[in-house]
């Protein structure tokens, strides 16, 4: 049995060890919102955060994950309201959506470490999620709309 | 106008309150502060909803529901459809909720996302429902208020009699306007009256997309749902022999290891049902982790499938070739068959004599390889088959074609068979494909539970249905003062060719050959983006560029003046494109590109246009090369796609679709190595990220009110040669084969 806290929840799993996070997220316990694209850390939709870090879901194995803080995308913000997904709807980035959970995890690590990101800071900090849409120009506006609303409090 | 008596279908009714209750269907426009308006925000929707066309249903507080018949991809159609009821209703957008259409082309239309029709194939039946709607609802007012029809009026969801002062909502007159039989033939508005198309509305599902709701196929769970997988061959040209499963069955979670038959011999597939594999191996257990992690444990044995025959609709046969196929042999055999002679596709004057007396020919060759869609949410789909009935759901396209090919594979009636749609990560036409709809209907009914079939990314990438590999020769014939005389394009490909015989420049040259020859192969393809259009862009409009440099001309006044020539004085009678609009496109990038400013000279600057899709497009590539790469720093495009409904969304559809194309053209492909694929995840198969993407992509699009042409596809194809033409600027070498960072790294495909 692994106990797991995920966006401030404490769940009790039974699932091999070795599993990937990502499969015990969406599979044991039902938490979809991350997503399966390549499941070899190339294409970053299964980004969550653990203990604060972006990780890579589908390679991190959820023994790793035990006892520590696991937050998705559905626990980033209470009322959906962080800034990023203000930021998101208000320039209306997706296009199909599939990336976009991992985007945003990704782009909120960015946006807590660097106050006032610059469009290369955005760049190397976001070329490990891949947008098939290619919707990369208005997420790269978004994340400084973000950092704009986080700066303005 | 006639009269067509309205059932209220009290089935859909119920169903629709369920589905209400459960609110995954349901999306929501009114997103003011982020906020979802606290009476839909519970998701406590009242169950009172009345119909008005099977597009429409209102409740007594005036919510107006609109279902979006078409499935969902990225390219908002969830939110641009709705808009064209919305539009012809006179509804207030802030009180639109839109949900997901169930399949149901007798209310809904014929469904099919793809081939950029949308827009085109429901712009006048949405328009006309929304219409009908209205005048039901005009026609309960006056009824109830007593007064004449014509007095009528309506604004914004409400209903008034100015004489009288009356009003009403939309939604107090719903119950009385759906006993009223649904009305034929009713004026549609104005453009220029357009008070919802036209303006950009944000995604409707914009909030549910950030917020990780379940949305998607893979997304789809129900209680007691096993997972399956395939086991595919690793190499097109294999079948499955023999299979040891002990260890697989060993393995916790596992349930079942089988092998199953998609197709019975004979079986006439429809151009939908193109299947790679036709034997499966099947393993099914309770987690996905699980099965992917016992698959490896199965011990299989693959044999040569040899010719194999393939029956289509209408009992047409055709040999499938058992070669285990190499790019190398595959570019060899293309080189040999290129000089063969081809099938006649259109001929214009006298095209050999012109050549024989050329002053000048220029001939160039021009490959593209295989390309993967590489949606980014892998193959996937839900199936629950039983003896009476059958539900699938997940992304699919077409579901108008799947469930022919469903009902005979089940020996079920199409009345049995429910299809839901979620929403697509990604189609670009490889979700218009059956086959993983059938094989997780096969397997539901195999192991007698509720399936969902998963494909992995190496499953995805390696499958087939790919976008063929092209190659083409151009030639041209200018005289002793550098006139054009004659044009000959010769295409092939395999599979299938990609020469638009009737399309632009024919019809501007007087003497014009186009041919066509194909190898057949039994490496699979299918719709990607733009078929043929995608390639036949990049080779023509790269060879164009390259003429009018020899002829001493701007590319775009090159092209300018041929499409003048076209509109003047045409060249045959089957030119599939409007000499005007392919022009106005070329001249609007032009100008917004500052194509002539010095200030512009800086970067290596390409231009392309292409039509197709019934669109036209043009984009102007600013590339720079950056560490010895090469960047395309900013774009300009220029749409003409009619009205434009949603014009933020389009805007970002074209941005996509220059990326999309960038990434292509300049990374993408796949090669095969005795028939198996040598990429087989994104560390193989190059896909464009976040910094090389451009800095800016300014979209214009032209202003007029034809009725919407498409926009899915056509900006795609002439990215692939405006890119070429811009890195001949800035390397003084010309790009003949793709992915161009192949010549780039002086690394080859074969």
């Amino acid at each position: 049995m692994i106990t797991l806290n995920i966006n401030k929840k404490t769940f009790n799993v039974d699932v091999d060890p070795e599993t990937p996070l990502l499969w015990v997220l969406r599979d044991t316990i039902g938490l979809v919102g991350t997503k399966y694209g390549c499941g070899m850390a190339q294409c970053g939709a299964c980004v969550v955060h653990l203990n604060g870090e972006a990780v890579r879901s589908c390679v991190t194995k959820v023994s790793r994950a035990a006892g520590q803080k696991v937050v998705t995308i559905e626990g980033l913000s209470e009322k959906n309201d962080h800034p990023l997904q203000k930021a998101w709807i208000e320039l209306d980035v997706p296009q199909c959506g599939y990336c976009q959970s991992g985007q945003i995890m990704s782009a909120a690590v960015l946006i807590r470490e660097n106050k006032n990101p610059t469009e290369k800071d955005i760049d190397a900090a976001m070329n490990g999620n891949i947008c098939r849409c290619g919707t990369y120009l208005r997420i790269r506006k978004a994340i400084q709309l973000a950092a704009e609303i986080q700066r303005k409090g | 106008m006639t009269q067509q008596k309205t059932s209220i279908n009290r089935r859909s009714f119920l169903r629709s309150s369920a589905l209400a209750g459960g609110g995954l269907m349901i999306s929501f426009s009114a997103l003011a502060e982020f906020k979802l308006d606290d009476k839909v925000n519970k998701l406590d929707l009242p169950d009172q909803w009345y119909e008005l066309t099977g597009y429409i249903k209102i409740t007594p507080d005036n919510i107006i529901k609109i279902f979006n018949p078409n499935p969902e991809f990225g390219q908002n159609v969830m939110t641009s459809l709705p808009m064209i009821v919305a539009e012809e209703l006179e509804a207030d957008w802030k009180q639109v909720v839109v949900e997901m259409g169930q399949h149901d082309s007798v209310k809904l239309g014929p469904q099919f996302t793809g081939g950029s029709n949308s827009m085109r194939m429901y712009w006048k039946p949405l328009r006309e429902a929304g219409a009908a709607a209205r005048n039901m609802l005009m026609e309960a007012a006056a009824q109830t208020w007593s007064v004449p029809v014509e007095e009528v009026t309506t604004k914004a969801g409400m209903l008034y009699h100015e004489k009288s002062g009356k009003s009403g909502t939309y939604g107090s007159f719903a119950s009385k306007a759906a006993s009223i039989p649904i009305p034929k033939g009713m004026k549609l508005k104005e453009p220029k009256n357009f008070n919802i198309v036209r303006n950009s509305k944000k995604n409707v599902e914009g909030l549910k997309i950030v917020t990780g709701k379940p949305l998607f196929g893979l997304d789809y769970k129900v209680e007691g749902m096993l997972i399956a997988m395939i086991e595919h061959p690793p190499a097109f040209g294999m079948k499955l022999k023999s299979f040891d499963a002990s260890e697989t069955l060993k393995m916790p979670g596992i349930k079942d290891v089988f092998s199953q038959k998609l197709y019975e011999d004979g079986f006439e597939q429809g151009g939908f049902d193109t299947r790679s594999f036709n034997d499966l191996l099947v393993v099914v257990g309770k987690t996905t982790w699980e099965v992917m992690n016992a698959r490896k444990k199965l011990k299989v044995q693959w044999e040569l499938a040899g010719d194999t025959k393939n029956t289509m609709s209408g009992k047409r046969e055709f040999i499938v070739p058992g070669e285990l196929e190499s790019t190398s042999t595959q570019l060899e055999k293309m080189k040999e068959y290129a000089k063969k002679p081809a099938q006649q596709l259109r001929k214009d004057g006298d095209p050999e004599t012109a050549f024989k007396n050329a002053a000048q020919v220029i001939e160039r060759t021009y490959n593209a390889p295989f390309l993967a869609h590489n949606c980014l949410e892998p193959m996937n789909f839900f199936a629950h088959v039983t003896d009476e009935k059958a539900l699938v759901a997940g992304p699919l396209q077409a579901p108008g074609w799947s469930e022919p090919t469903l009902s005979k594979l089940l020996n079920l009636p199409a009345d049995k068979i429910e299809i839901q749609m979620t929403r697509m990560g990604g189609g670009f036409g490889l979700r218009a494909y059956g086959h993983y709809i059938y094989e997780a209907a096969l397997i539901s009914k195999k192991v007698k539970a509720p399936v969902k079939l998963v494909y992995s990314r190496e499953d995805d990438m390696t499958y087939g249905i790919y976008r063929p590999m092209y190659t083409a020769t151009y030639r041209a014939a200018l005289d002793a003062n550098k006139n054009l005389i004659a044009f000959h394009v010769k295409g092939g490909g395999i599979p299938e060719n990609a020469v638009h015989a009737n399309r632009f420049p024919a019809g501007a040259i007087d003497n014009y050959l186009a041919e066509g020859w194909q190898i057949p192969s039994n490496i699979t393809i299918g719709a990607f983006r733009a078929p043929r259009s995608n390639f036949a862009a990049a080779a023509e409009q790269s060879f164009l560029d390259e003429l009018a440099e020899a002829m001493g001309k701007d590319p775009i006044d090159f092209r300018l003046e041929l499409l003048k020539r076209a509109k003047e004085n045409p060249v045959g009678k089957s030119n599939d494109y409007n000499a005007d609009r392919y022009a106005e496109v070329l001249k609007l990038v032009k100008e917004k590109s500052g194509w002539n400013n010095p200030e512009n000279k800086k970067y290596s600057r390409g231009v392309a246009a292409y039509f197709c899709h019934n669109s036209y497009a043009a984009h102007v590539v600013d590339l720079v090369m950056r560490d010895g790469q090469p960047y395309v720093e900013r774009v300009f495009s220029a749409i003409d796609c009619g009205i434009v409904i949603n014009p933020d969304a389009a805007t970002n559809m074209v941005q996509g679709a220059v990326v999309d194309g960038i990434g292509n053209a300049l990374y993408g492909g796949l090669t095969h190595k005795d028939g198996a694929a040598e990429q087989n995840n994104f560390h193989r198969y190059r896909i464009i990220r976040m910094h090389e993407a451009p800095k800016k992509i300014e979209v214009h699009f032209v202003q007029n009110d034809i009725d919407p042409t498409g926009l899915g596809e056509p900006p795609f194809p002439p990215v692939f040669g405006a890119v070429a033409n811009a890195l001949y600027k800035n390397t003084g070498n010309r790009f003949y084969e793709q992915p161009y960072i192949l010549q780039l790294n002086k690394t080859s495909r074969a």
